[in-house]
């Protein structure tokens, strides 16, 4: 390797990419074209293609064998054929298991988040309202948690919450009987809170800090109780955070998986643990792929409003 | 209600539930008790069993290649993806693009999974690769999801420079590409090294999505610590919570002051 005097500008290491540039640009390829060429070849074969065969997959039937499942296009004597099976998606609407796990996965994902909306307000409302020098430090304790191992946070949880755990512990020094949280719905709402709250807060914190302190002045002046103006002034301005956040809490807690396999019991039925068993342990990966094609469809709706409220969000 | 008590009691109590946990899986790493939650006195012995488990040492060392090698990738895909969205303002299939780069965001792990594995095992029918999974297809896979990481944070960066540097540049004659290298590429430097940063952290932290693409003999080690927490608590899995919980905190605090320090100058 050689070292490059700092003292001589370095025009000349560029000037390939300018011949390069030329020549593609006389066979009518623009250097847009050639920026947009990888993410877009990559997340066309490795996103929307992928999602493609999934959907393609769902309509194949389980066989044993490599791959277990059957051919959608089988030639016979020189003709193609075209088999599609829709037993799959017919399961899905008909058998208990798969309609009760998606309802189940939407309410506990709606409670969930609900509840971390009310724990991820005040907190976010009170970094914004904070001294300079406190906000960086609260919203440094915000993201910190982000940084740190999901899989490790739920399981702190379960130290927590266990029969002989921290708080069983601590309630029993006043004589308390030991609570049973572990393995119940009651212990994945707290998972999900406790692993989800830093989304919620950081898109409120953004809205919330954006707001004109004279408008609340203003309404303090004209004589309205603070309720009162956070209920007609704080929170519809700050709905566009309130929006996103909900949703970024409320659509990866749809599919969740270990949350729900980590703290729920088996009686708490979620979608996505659902799918990980059709796939890993009944290896019927038909159906696993209507499971999750399905999924998609509930999550949609939730995507595209989050969309929307992030563009408001940024915007403000 | 007075919000002058309200916000900082809710605040206070928030924080709590935010560390309580953590910090009880500190202190009980250095617990002698096997039962995780019974105390019993110091000790150290949990660090010491962790370093001699080949298996977690292992899963360790591939976690953290695949990790370095899907930032990476992830981040020069991203960062074109942003400069694309932020500096085309209009382009044919813009829309599609920005779905496709955001929402992997938001896609559930499972799905994704499943989606990447059921490619590669049809690709490897059809075309004869990737031949098998491991290592190089979880990388794939993880790639994947922190491009859209990346892509968030630099478009950010981009959004908000003065664009007048990058005009200026090209009015003196220097080509796009070259205006990129020079000017852009420096302002926007602190960006890659968070997005590279976040796209690491989100391929050391995946369990689902690993469990899919990955093929026998290849546990990363989200993969290792969950077939071990699935069975009950294991101490060492504390000890291993706490060295990284440290490592992170110092980074974030490291970034953090840096941070702070940077600001004076910048709104000079």
């Amino acid at each position: 390797m050689t070292t490059r005097d700092p003292t001589i500008p370095p025009p000349r290491r560029l000037k390939p990419w300018n011949a390069v540039e030329r020549g593609l640009a006389r066979v009518g390829i623009s250097g847009r074209m050639l920026v947009l060429l990888a993410p877009v070849l990559w997340l066309l074969v490795f996103f929307l293609i992928p999602l493609a065969v999934v959907f393609g997959i769902s309509l194949a039937n389980k066989q044993f064998g490599r791959p277990p499942y059957t051919p959608l296009l089988t030639t016979d004597e020189g003709t193609v054929q075209l088999t599609l099976h829709l037993n799959n998606y017919i399961r899905l609407f008909t058998d208990n298991l798969y309609v009760a796990a998606y309802l189940s996965s939407i309410r506990i994902a709606a409670i969930a988040t609900v509840i971390t909306l009310l724990v991820g307000y005040p907190m976010a409302y009170a970094i914004a309202r904070s001294s300079d020098r406190w906000r960086n430090i609260l919203l440094m304790l915000v993201i910190l948690p982000f940084f740190t191992s999901f899989l490790l946070r739920v399981y702190a949880l379960t130290g927590f919450m266990r029969g002989n755990g921290v708080i069983n512990q601590f309630i029993g020094l006043f004589g308390f009987e030991p609570l049973v949280m572990m393995q119940t719905d009651f212990a994945v709402y707290v998972g999900i809170v406790y692993t989800y709250l830093p989304f919620m807060i950081l898109p409120l914190y953004t809205t919330l800090v954006k707001l004109d302190v004279s408008l609340f002045e203003a309404s303090a002046d004209l004589g309205a109780r603070p309720i009162h103006t956070f209920l007609f002034i704080t929170l519809p301005l700050s709905l566009p955070g309130v929006i996103a956040g909900s949703m970024l809490v409320f659509i990866p807690a749809i599919g969740e998986f270990v949350i729900p396999s980590l703290l729920g019991g088996p009686e708490t039925l979620m979608i996505g643990r659902v799918l990980w068993d059709e796939f890993f342990t009944n290896t019927n990966w038909p159906r696993a792929a209507a499971v999750a094609c399905a999924m998609l469809v509930v999550v949609v709706v939730p995507i595209m409003l989050l969309q929307k409220a992030q563009g408001a969000v940024v915007e403000k | 209600m007075r919000k002058g008590w309200f916000l900082p009691i809710a605040a206070a109590l928030g924080f709590s539930f935010l560390y309580a946990p953590i910090v009880s899986l500190v202190i009980f790493s250095f617990n002698e008790n096997r039962l995780v939650t019974v105390w019993s006195g110091f000790s150290l012995k949990w660090y010491g069993e962790l370093f001699n488990d080949p298996q977690m040492l292992g899963a360790a060392w591939l976690s953290l290649q695949i990790a370095a090698l899907s930032a990476t990738i992830a981040l020069v895909l991203g960062t074109l993806a942003a400069v694309a969205l932020v500096r085309f303002r209009r382009f044919k299939g813009r829309t599609l693009f920005a779905g496709m780069v955001s929402a992997p965001l938001v896609m559930p792990d499972v799905i994704t999974g499943l989606s990447l594995l059921l490619l590669f095992v049809a690709m490897e029918s059809i075309l004869g690769w990737p031949q098998g999974r491991g290592m190089l297809t979880i990388v794939i896979a993880h790639a994947t999801f922190c491009t859209a990481y990346v892509c968030v944070v630099v478009q950010s960066r981009l959004g908000d420079f003065d664009r007048s540097l990058e005009e200026a540049a090209m009015d003196l004659g220097a080509p796009p590409v070259r205006t990129f290298f020079d000017i852009t590429l420096p302002i926007i430097a602190p960006a890659l090294v968070s997005g590279w940063l976040l796209g690491f952290t989100l391929s050391l932290d995946d369990l689902v999505i690993a469990s899919f693409v990955s093929g026998p003999g290849s546990s990363t080690l989200p993969m290792v610590i969950f077939s071990k927490v699935r069975l009950g608590v294991s101490p060492d899995v504390n000890a291993l919570a706490t060295i990284i919980i440290g490592i992170v905190a110092l980074g974030v605090l490291a970034a953090t002051i840096i941070q702070l320090r940077s600001k004076p100058r910048t709104q000079i």
